[in-house]
């Protein structure tokens, strides 16, 4: 039996159907915006929701936000970061499209409570609809939002939505991280400290400052607290953007969207950047970032990602591990020549084409190269693959040995090496 | 009070693995075989920080950062 009662917070309203909700009937549904909190007190009420940040990397929000209050002096930006490169992720797209004021009540509720002077909405060019949405929104409230707003459409690519590269494509126009220190909180847009936040993070921020931190708190069934939206994608009913209560088991949410199309044999969870596991192994997991860690998995930005039990847990993983080699910026020679050698070695073998050689280069290969860039791309394309290796080691040796796929039962390397 | 320790930092941005620091110090610095530095972890032992000077002096990209160990961050 599923029950989803609280679950509905950020796509609650109108049906999506990728319409967006207009200011007046999103201020008739939610009431106007939360009255100003003075002294930092929406900063106290974020801090005790325990909201975490949705772009993946799960800080919490209300310490971000106290930090930028606290800095010493002088101008600073909101950043509203809808770039969602992540090519499974629908989540902030989806969101943008359908809630855009609500995103905007987060962004203008940061600016408030961090003394910021300019917000700018950064998103990703290719979501078109969000795009206009966001565009049509932001007239809307001229009147309302005192302060200079403006939109830059973030260009295609994986990168383009990391802090500093959001920065750096903002300043510029191009999308590619820059090295750290300076922090974005120091040094960002036009110089000023900057608060790059996601823009479910701020949505969920502008819901918070409505309804408070117990309400904020009483969704979620274990420690992390809240909702959050997921993307769930592969061989499944009703793929797509759904909002869960944290906590909620995987099985649960495979269940709501409506069950698997054929078997399933993995899944991964988090994202391109995420972990994998066999999903009968992890059938009761819970959706909680906390407990997801301690079995070192993922929450990342909410990818539920299925991999039907005829495909290979190597080629998997090898085609991602090639899109993110691809996906480098191309600044920083660990991230440009680790991941292209870890991207080949692993495509050779998924093709019978590997040699022993190649799985140990992949072990020295992926334990060399995080920690060694601008950037946590390559950390986190790294992380994929270890926990590929770690979840599909066995098929991994049973390529090399064979040349056969245990999984797709196919022989391998017919033309395709 | 002891003198602040210090570390070295890599602009990988700024890095097109020349390899020459991995030469001039071994003891702290491996190479990759695309001849990108592997720094050792922790602060450069008194005794290296000469060394370590003439290593961030010598980088062709002047990639290479000898710096204050920073503080803790909350």
């Amino acid at each position: 039996m599923i029950t989803s009662a609280p679950a509905s917070r950020l796509l609650a309203g109108p049906p999506l159907t990728g319409e967006a909700e207009s200011f007046d009937a999103h201020r008739a549904r939610l009431g106007p915006m939360p009255p100003t909190y003075g002294n930092g007190d929406l900063i106290t009420t974020l801090e005790s929701s325990g909201l975490l940040g949705r772009g993946g990397a799960g800080f919490p929000v209300g310490r971000k936000w106290r930090a930028m209050a606290g800095r010493a002096t002088g101008r600073a930006v909101i950043v509203a970061n809808g770039a969602e490169g992540e090519p499974p992720s629908f989540k902030d797209r989806t969101l943008m499209a359908n809630r855009p004021h609500l995103v905007l009540d987060g962004a203008a509720l940061a600016a408030e409570a961090v003394d910021a002077d300019e917000i700018v909405l950064y998103i990703g060019e290719e979501h078109l609809e969000a795009v206009a949405a966001m565009r049509r929104a932001m007239r809307e409230r001229r009147a309302d939002i005192r302060r200079p707003m403006r939109l830059v459409e973030a260009p295609i690519g994986y990168v383009a939505g990391e802090a500093s590269a959001a920065v750096h494509a903002i300043n510029t126009g191009d999308a590619r991280p820059m090295t750290t220190p300076p922090r974005m909180s120091q040094v960002g847009v036009g110089g000023h400290p900057t608060l790059v936040q996601n823009v479910e993070s701020l949505a969920a921020a502008a819901l918070i400052a409505r309804f408070g931190d117990d309400w904020y708190r009483s969704a979620g069934r274990l420690a992390t607290r809240g909702t959050a939206l997921i993307t769930v994608t592969g061989p499944i009913r009703e793929p797509g953007v759904r909002e869960i209560e944290l906590g909620t088991p995987l099985g649960e949410v495979i269940e709501a969207a409506g069950g698997t199309r054929g078997d399933i044999s993995a899944v991964v969870l988090g994202g391109y950047f995420g972990t994998w596991t066999h999903l009968d192994e992890s059938w009761d997991l819970p959706l909680d970032p906390d407990s997801m860690h301690a079995e070192g998995l993922t929450f990342g930005c909410g990818i539920v990602g299925a991999l039907g039990a005829g495909s290979c847990g190597v080629s998997a993983p090898a085609e991602i591990m090639g899109f993110m080699a691809r996906e480098s910026a191309g600044q920083c020679g660990p991230c440009v020549y680790g991941l292209g050698a870890i991207a080949e070695a692993a495509r050779r073998i998924a093709h019978g084409a590997g040699k022993d050689a190649d799985i140990d280069n992949l072990h020295r290969w992926v334990a060399q190269v995080p920690g060694r860039g601008a950037c946590h791309h390559p950390d986190g394309a790294i992380q994929l693959m270890v926990s590929a290796m770690h979840t599909f080691g066995d098929e991994f040796a049973y390529h090399v040995r064979t040349g056969r796929c245990s999984m797709t039962r196919a022989r391998l390397g017919d033309g395709q090496s | 009070m002891a003198r602040a320790e210090k570390r070295l930092r890599v602009d990988w941005i700024k890095c097109d693995g020349y390899g020459t620091c991995g030469d001039m110090l071994p003891e702290l610095i491996d190479l990759d075989e695309w001849r990108y530095p592997i720094i050792a972890p922790g602060t450069v032992p008194g005794g290296l920080i000469g060394d370590a000077l003439r290593a961030v002096d010598c980088c062709p990209m002047k990639a290479l950062i000898l710096e204050k160990v920073p503080p803790p961050r909350s």
